[in-house]
């Protein structure tokens, strides 16, 4: 189940399995008591019912243990994702601008891209900004997202770590194609995207909407 | 008391009023008539809402285009949204059960103001018509999702004032049933029935009560703003005008979180009555049941910004109301205990009702819990607006409310019509949309953990196979929820006379003929004992 795109996705995903599997025990105590009651106290079985209407104990006994388990899940999901609130001194920053129904990413030696280039093992800001609706930066393999408010500079702090290729998708319903905004994430050594960020603006890309509508036939219609 | 059955008395279907046919519906001011008004009206919508979302499921079958465009499923989820939510579920069961049920459990002939509670169905009426008509008009139907969120929201060509004008009609028939049903309750019970001898359905209604009187207006002066803003550029939501689209998702969710626990509360209620009166015993923890809805009702008010952690709001705020998103879990946990301890040493019989109530234990604690992480900050960042979510909130109001929604229609079903369904072929749907419920929405928490956003008409391959499960689990949930229906339509046209108190009830709805007489009480009834009294000693 573990997520090792990134150190802070496998915490995410410790969280989910934490609260998952309290979840499980306390779904299996609440559906088992019941099925069990519902037989063993069956009419034929017992067809005399005791009246009780109460037990001031065990109501408190449920009350507390509960709250002191959500409370548990609270602070461990909030500790977790406050690791990616912090921006790291001397963080690349990247400008990501969403607009329907596409993604650019701004460099700040000048250089525009269609697909997210980032060194591996470097903490970098996210600046998001749109220039239309609301969208949402959502990097499922990092587990983290966060809204494109328009009007408003949002940030999201990611730290990529195994090499590789990931999904770029929007989360907030921005119209239309809201489900083409797709783009690449690649994590690359140092090295390659030293290189990378050298060569001249890049603004082919393979996204989803590519596939739907080549940049040839876009052109066309507007 | 049982020979009340065959004594000479005319029931309400029957009774001679001031007008005739038809006529004796529209304009009569019997709340049980407009209860079931409301129901025919709410069963019809619930029923175009469930078609558009097995054509949805439809839909993703396969990526890309399979029966519809982009745009066409674009406006299809967000009609669904709207007709689900607005037309269905959230007058739900006050609109129906309450209506009906509410002066029949206090002892009382019919709610403090009648008329007004006719013309709450008119605006209802008003409301749906606006919705539907919307489709036809000017830009066609609507496609900005049911949270009408902004810039979109004034950006589209679709129409979205007339929608908006729907649900703000809607929301005063909200604000008037809830006005309506708070002085009822306060103001009409039987003698001898003090706050602590009302049924917990009763009471369930009074704390929605207050939810809808409280939060209402909030939507509908956020809606109001939304069409100025759309009509004239004021600038108060759109930031290219020096507006700010953030206070928009604040002002709609201080009254749709709320909105939340309009729609579960009355749920909650119902399943406090059921269980009693087939385990024929008293219900355990009355008081902490009663509380625990009071406690969601207040505690829900200050949750709202959970649906926005990922907006960008301060960590501060995403702390606070994380922190309390865990703690409003408490009361409902409270109350599926009470629930469960309430089955223990009594004397059950497994009807239909009380398999509902089954059900919907089980898949209304999976909605609960998966709520736990989607309030915990750092999954919520990952799941927050993927088809997780989709598949929670499916399974607290589809399963939660709506299960019940289903259970109560069969636990009343007698005293409402005088008829009995078959009770076997009504067992029996229960697996079947048990099955189809869980393959169409479990796979949804899957494709959520796996990344898939929601309100997405194209999806990349990967997810296809947990697609296909879940269309095909839509067509076995609404193949057992057809056979239901059927089934219902049946006895009310053949199915046995129902007796008075068929189940073994005993709160006061049971203490009247099936289906009751126009003003209910011959004579109003004197309260001695709390709602779920099987004898033996009580609590004071
Ligand atoms: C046969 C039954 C149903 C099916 C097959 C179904 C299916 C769906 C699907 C596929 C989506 C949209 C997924 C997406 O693209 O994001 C959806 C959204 C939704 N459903 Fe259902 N659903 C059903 C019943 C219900 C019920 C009973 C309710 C409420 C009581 C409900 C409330 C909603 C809401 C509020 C949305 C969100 C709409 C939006 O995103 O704006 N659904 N449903
Ligand atoms: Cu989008
Ligand atoms: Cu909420």
């Amino acid at each position: 189940m573990f997520n090792d795109a990134t150190n802070y996705a496998q915490q995410v995903d410790e969280v989910m399995l934490f609260i998952v599997i309290s979840s499980v025990i306390l779904l299996l105590i609440v559906t088992v008591a019941m099925i069990y009651f519902v037989i063993r106290y069956n009419k034929k079985r017992n067809p005399v019912a005791s009246q009780i209407s109460g037990n001031t104990k065990l109501e408190v006994f449920w009350i507390a243990i509960p709250t002191v388990l959500v409370l548990f899940m609270f602070y461990f999901g909030y500790a977790i994702f406050h690791e990616s609130r912090v921006v790291p001194k001397g963080a690349l920053i990247v400008k990501v601008v969403g607009r329907m129904w596409e993604w650019k990413f701004e460099y700040n030696n000048g250089k525009d891209s269609k697909e997210l280039y980032l060194p591996s093992g470097k903490p970098v800001k996210l600046e998001l900004t749109t220039l239309d609706v609301n969208h949402s930066f959502y990097i499922p393999a990092f587990r983290i997202k966060e809204d494109v408010v328009a009007g408003r500079e949002n940030y999201m702090v990611v730290l990529p770590q195994k090499l590789g290729t990931y999904d770029i998708v929007c989360a907030q319903y921005c119209g239309f194609h809201h489900s083409l905004m797709h783009t690449y994430l690649h994590v690359v050594s140092n090295d390659d995207f030293m290189k990378w960020l050298g060569t001249k603006d890049s603004l082919e890309s393979n996204n989803r909407f590519q596939e739907y509508y080549p940049v040839k036939k876009l052109l066309a219609k507007n | 008391m049982e020979n009340a059955d065959t004594a000479s008395y005319v029931d309400f279907y029957h009774a001679e009023g001031k007008h005739k046919g038809i006529l004796s519906w529209l304009l009569t001011t019997d709340h049980k008539r407009i209860g079931l008004m409301y129901m025919c009206s709410m069963m019809t919508f619930m029923l175009i809402g469930m078609t558009l979302g097995v054509l949805m499921k439809i839909e993703m079958l396969t990526p890309g285009k399979t029966i519809v465009s982009a745009q066409t499923y674009n406006a299809m989820f967000t009609l669904h949204g709207l007709i689900m939510i607005f037309l269905f579920i959230i007058p739900g069961l006050p609109a129906i059960f309450g209506n009906f049920m509410l002066p029949l459990q206090i002892g009382a002939r019919d709610v403090a103001f009648p008329r007004l509670n006719l013309l709450s169905w008119y605006f209802y009426m008003t409301g749906g018509i606006f919705a539907i008509l919307s489709l036809f008009l000017r830009g066609g139907p609507i496609d900005t999702g049911w949270t009408f969120y902004i810039p979109y929201s004034i950006r589209t060509g679709t129409d979205v004032i007339l929608p908006l004008l729907a649900a703000f009609i809607l929301g005063f028939s909200s604000i008037i049933t809830g006005i309506n049903f708070v002085t009822t309750i306060h103001r009409m019970r039987a003698p001898g029935m003090g706050f602590f001898k009302m049924p917990l359905f009763v009471w369930s209604l009074y704390a929605t009560a207050w939810i809808q009187i409280i939060a209402t207006p909030i939507i509908g002066i956020t809606i109001i703003l939304v069409i100025i803003e759309r009509l004239f550029q004021m600038g108060i939501f759109d930031p290219a005008l020096g507006g700010d689209p953030l206070l928009f998702q604040h002002l709609f969710w201080i009254y749709s979180h709320p909105a939340v626990y309009i729609m579960i509360l009355p749920a909650m209620g119902a399943v406090s009555e059921i269980i009693p009166t087939f385990a024929k015993r008293t219900i355990f923890g009355y008081k902490a049941i009663a509380y625990s809805s009071l406690a969601i009702a207040f505690i829900g008010y200050f949750v709202w910004a959970h649906h926005m952690f990922t907006s960008g709001i301060s960590e501060t705020s995403r702390f606070i109301f994380s922190l309390l998103t865990f703690l409003v879990a408490i009361p409902s946990g409270v109350k599926v205990f009470n629930w469960v301890a309430t089955l223990y040493k009594g004397s059950i019989t497994p009807g239909v009702p009380l398999l509902f109530v089954m059900l919907f234990v089980f898949l209304f604690s999976i909605g609960g819990l998966t709520g736990l992480v989607l309030g915990s900050l750092a999954t919520n960042a990952h799941l927050h607006d993927t088809y997780f979510v989709v598949a929670h909130f499916h399974y607290v109001m589809f399963g939660g409310t709506v299960m019940i929604f289903f259970g109560a229609l069969h636990y009343w079903f007698p005293k409402m019509f005088g008829k009995m369904y078959n009770e076997k072929i009504a067992k029996w749907t229960i697996p079947v949309i048990f099955v189809g419920f869980n393959m169409l929405y479990f796979t949804m928490f899957i494709l959520g953990y796996e990344g898939m956003p929601r309100r997405y008409w194209d999806y990349l391959p990967k997810y296809q196979t947990l697609h296909v499960i879940s269309t095909v689990g839509s067509w076995i949930l609404v193949t057992g929820i057809i056979i239901m229906l059927v089934n219902l339509i049946n006895g009310l046209r053949k199915g046995p006379k129902a007796p008075m108190n068929p189940w073994g009830g005993k709160t006061l709805e049971w203490t009247v003929p099936s289906p009751p007489p126009v003003y209910n009480f011959e004579e109003i009834p004197v309260i001695t004992h709390g709602p779920y009294y099987y004898g033996g000693e009580e609590e004071k």
